[in-house]
């Protein structure tokens, strides 16, 4: 049904667009083999989940079976455009081996059971251990990608009814940098800009983001932006020659762990020439004395240097941040999971400060989301902070928590910021979390060191429930598997990465016993039976929309308002908060006025020292900041904690391909995508490959103090001294099941360290060091 | 001696044990991986204070000798190889406890040393050295702040579940 071949061509064929023209329609569209247009019998609306850039599009239906999807050609997101992830990723839900029943462990082994059963030893086993050990003893862990109502589902009864503080998101590992250097320089969380601003922009700078293969449909908005009249320049950093690498005006290669040295190199080109609006400056931000003071001791020459970075470069760049009207920054993976993370995602924020580039078209940060529906889990307080952005610091906000949830303030844990994945994961280690319950991820392939993670998760004290939609590797080692339904099979909204909210409903019936997470946590809750403090029951919703409702209350007032969205008005397309019946249409632009939620009543967080990560207190930040302005913060560049060596000469770093999510539980089983990337590989640069005489397709060994990986050689554009691994590749369809079968593994993630940026607690797996030797030639020579 | 050159002196001691201390506290937690990395890299920040008083103090008649203290190699590794090896147990976590409790108090008596050499380098117009201890006591106080807020974020989890 789709003319071309969208594996070869993910972005498909240009529509070019001029500076400020709306961008053109094109509705792409697939249909299964033999199905017809007129073979439909219904197109019910969603948007895409296998990433985070929330293309709205339609599910084709026919006798009780999806079909086929089709863009939107009226949503402001896509146009109609979708990424090839998109037009074969549904495929996915018919996949065989779904999970249609719940597991439970009977000596060792799991075997199917009914709902009863397994419901019932989940909420048997917390009853147990909150009674024995209190409520320190329970962590959950979810995900990215289930949909709003789910997640303040579960952030209402982890913490308003189990009182436990250990709850986090999988977001952890792709976003909480961006969550966190948006906390930092504007007092809360909120993307400023809109996908829209490439419209406008005169500069495009990618810092880090590959944007290519984690949007397709935005990238394919550039590029036609790029092929039509007076196109934007573009800015990229990236040690691998990435298609955006390729577009670009400028091309950085900087040396891995060195981004907060360049980030200070261009932020000292831009004060130093003057490229400051000092009015904006004075009006609308406090720090701006600290910063031209501390990046004084970046001169080009310096960070050139460090970095491994032409000078001249670094000076076209800056020259071309520092000059442009309107300048459009997006950031991703490169910089959050990368040494000193949000430091470096901060100064990109510090640069639209400085230049007073943001609430006008064109002129945006986009710091951007990994998942689906990640802002969903930050907003609904799954990861990291109290819901609706509430600062868990500041009492005015838990007692108005408490007030939503009618509990005592007391009850919801704030003694300290909630825990993080990798400490709950830590306190599952000691054996003081002794139930861990997993939603919709795949912790056995995606977290770092993955030995330690199976020795942690594998241990005979742990009772571990995973709900998912495949026998994940995570699963196997579960004492009860929940099956769930997935995206089609279930209703909700989620929330892309420029905020804008989509409806996605229900097209088909889910697999088997499969139930909605939705309904498997109501469940949950209702033989906990947690109650509120007159003795009426904590969670009073049944259906989505009823949860939507009562997420609406806990919203409102606050940044993410939703107060004026309802199901109804989202079947028109989709609405960018913050929303309110004043203004039903929503807000395409943050902080237009240059004025912030940054005031210390109104602020998600006191902020945080940027070395040690350790929180401020209200009376730092009210000294710092007394009238809620956007802060501009810096901080030195240190060289990172592990370094080359004679053993272990090269950088390690990891990431993605377009065709892949996550751990490839859904794409691995679509037969367009599996075929376009089989099997993990590993790049080295042709100076590297050639010094050893190692030729594309050789069997590579890649080893670090963690464990190994054996990989097929591609050899790349990618820094000198680097190696890339995509981190996509697990066990589920290999002998080992859920670990490596023999010594060496196939996971990137054997091989990463354990250690995350101080201040976001995202694990870094763009640092570390590697050995790599061949094992045998390819079928090349 | 004079009475400023004791001042650096017993600060560039205090320094020195704050650093150890920061290395100790590592090594035994090294299965906790943000305190591992972290009171390492605070560490540094003593070690160049230390630097810097040495290099102050030369013109101003103080001579220290840097007790070239290698680290030491062998307790460490058995350090961290028995932090990892008790890396199951819920136990050591009152020990972190404890150890960040004694790094706070160590950097206590750094910064309080600072502030004397700060107000000394005031009251004398030492330029030089006054920008020295302004700049030094910043990180103190932040080292402080740091072992202030792990032992916050800690202390619950380590006392009240088993």
């Amino acid at each position: 049904m789709i003319a071309e071949d969208r594996i070869a061509e993910p972005w498909g064929e240009r529509t070019p667009y001029g500076r400020g023209d709306a961008w053109p329609d094109r509705v792409d569209t697939h249909l299964a083999d033999g199905v017809t247009p007129d073979a439909v019998e219904r197109w019910v609306p969603t948007a895409s989940l296998l990433h985070s850039n929330g293309d709205a599009m339609d599910i084709a239906v026919a006798d009780g079976r999806m079909v086929g999807v089709r863009g939107r050609a009226s949503d402001r997101v896509n146009r109609g455009r979708l990424g090839p992830k998109d037009l074969y990723g549904w495929q996915a839900n018919a996949a065989p081996d779904r999970l249609t029943a719940p597991l439970i462990r009977r000596d060792g082994e799991l075997v199917e059971t009914d709902w009863e059963t397994a419901m019932s030893v989940v909420a048997e086993r917390t009853r147990t251990l909150l009674d024995e050990r209190g409520p320190g003893s329970i962590g959950f862990y979810t995900t990215g990608q289930l949909f709003l109502e789910e997640y303040y589902t579960l952030a209402t009864l982890a913490r308003g009814g189990i009182g436990t503080n250990h709850l986090d998101g999988n977001t952890r590992l792709c976003t909480a940098t961006a969550a966190e250097a948006l906390k930092e320089s504007f007092g809360c969380d909120g993307q400023p800009g809109s996908f829209a601003d490439i419209d406008h922009a005169d500069v495009i700078a990618l810092f880090g983001h590959n944007m290519a293969a984690t949007q397709t449909v935005s990238w394919s908005r550039v590029l036609d932006r790029l092929a039509g009249p007076n196109p934007p320049a573009v800015v990229c950093v990236d040690p691998r020659t990435t298609p955006v690498a390729r577009a670009a005006t400028v091309h950085l290669a900087p040396r891995i762990g060195t981004n907060l040295a360049l980030m200070n190199g261009l932020l000292h080109e831009i004060i130093e020439n003057d490229w400051v609006d000092h009015e904006y400056v004075a009006a609308h931000t406090v720090g701006f004395e600290q910063l031209s003071k501390l990046v004084v001791d970046y001169p080009p020459e310096r960070v050139a240097e460090i970095c491994d970075v032409p000078v001249e470069d670094i000076r076209h760049a800056a020259r071309l941040l520092g000059t442009a009207d309107r300048v459009l920054s997006t950031v991703l993976q490169g910089f959050y999971q990368s040494h000193q993370a949000t430091a470096a995602a901060m100064q990109v924020n510090n640069i639209h400060l400085l230049r007073g580039l943001l609430g006008r078209r064109g002129c945006g940060v986009l710091q951007m989301n990994g998942q689906p529906t990640a802002q969903n889990t930050r907003e609904c307080g799954a990861n990291g902070d109290l819901p609706g952005f509430r600062n868990w610091a500041n009492d005015e906000h838990v007692r108005e928590l408490a007030e939503i949830w009618n509990v005592d303030p007391g009850h919801i844990p704030h003694y300290s910021a909630p825990t993080h994945l990798m400490q709950i994961l830590r306190y599952v280690e000691d054996g003081s979390i002794r139930f861990l319950y997993v939603t919709g991820t795949n912790p056995l392939v995606s977290l770092p060191e993955l030995e330690r993670v199976r020795r942690i998760l594998s241990q005979d004290r742990l009772f571990l429930v995973v709900q998912d939609i495949f026998l994940s590797e995570t699963a196997r080692l579960a004492d009860v598997v929940l099956p769930a339904a997935t995206w089609g099979e279930k209703s909700g909204t989620f929330t892309n990465a420029d905020r804008t909210v989509h409806l996605s409903e229900q097209a088909v019936e889910p697999p088997g016993l499969a139930r909605s997470d939705l309904a498997i946590l109501l469940d949950y809750a209702a033989r906990l039976d947690l109650r509120d403090k007159d003795g009426g029951p904590l969670i009073t919703w049944h259906t989505p929309e009823e949860a939507f409702e009562a997420w609406k209350r806990c919203s409102a007032g606050r940044p993410c308002d939703y107060t004026g969205i309802t199901y109804d008005a989202l079947r028109g397309g989709g609405i960018q908060w913050p929303c309110t019946p004043d203004r039903p249409e929503g807000t395409e632009r943050l902080y237009a006025d240059g004025s912030f939620w940054a005031t210390p009543e109104m602020c998600e967080g006191y902020g945080r020292d940027l070395v040690t990560g350790a929180p401020w207190s209200k009376d730092e930040y009210t000294a710092f900041n007394p009238a809620g302005k956007g802060m501009i913060r810096g901080a030195d560049y240190a060289p990172p904690h592990e370094t080359t060596s004679a053993d272990y000469p090269y950088q390690l770093t990891t990431g993605r391909t377009l065709y892949h999510f996550h751990t490839r539980t859904k794409t691995g089983r679509v037969p367009q995508l599996r075929a376009a990337a089989p099997e993990v590989w590993v790049e080295l640069a042709e100076a590297d490959a050639r010094s050893h005489g190692w030729s594309e397709g050789d069997l590579l060994r890649v080893t670090t103090p963690r464990g190994r990986v054996r990989a097929r050689l591609r050899v790349t554009g990618i820094r000198p001294g680097t190696v890339f691994l995509p981190f996509h590749y697990g066990y589920w369809d290999e002998p080992g099941g859920y670990r490596p079968d023999g010594e060496d593994g196939r996971a990137a993630n054997e091989l990463t360290l354990t250690d995350w940026d101080p201040v976001s607690k995202q694990p870094l797996f763009k640092a570390g060091v590697a050995a790599v030797e061949r094992i045998e030639a390819g079928d090349s020579r | 001696m004079n009475k400023l050159a004791l001042v650096i002196r017993d600060l560039h001691r205090a320094e020195g044990e704050l650093a150890d201390e920061l290395l100790r506290v590592s090594d035994r937690h090294k299965a906790d991986h943000d305190i591992f990395h972290l009171a390492r890299d605070l560490a540094d920040w003593s070690r160049a204070h230390q630097r810097a008083l040495t290099r102050v103090g030369r013109p101003r008649g103080v001579r220290i000798f840097m007790e070239t203290a290698l680290p030491h190699k062998v307790s460490s590794a058995v350090r961290q190889r028995t932090s990892e090896l008790l890396g199951r147990r819920h136990t050591p976590a009152l020990l972190l406890l404890r150890d960040l409790r004694t790094v706070y108090a160590k950097a206590v008596v750094v910064s309080l040393d600072w502030e004397i050499l700060a107000q000394s380098a005031q009251a004398t117009e030492d330029a030089e050295l006054l920008e020295l201890a302004t700049r030094c006591h910043d990180e103190t106080l932040r080292q402080m702040q740091w072992s202030n807020a792990k032992l916050k974020e800690s202390a619950a989890q380590a006392i009240v579940t088993p």
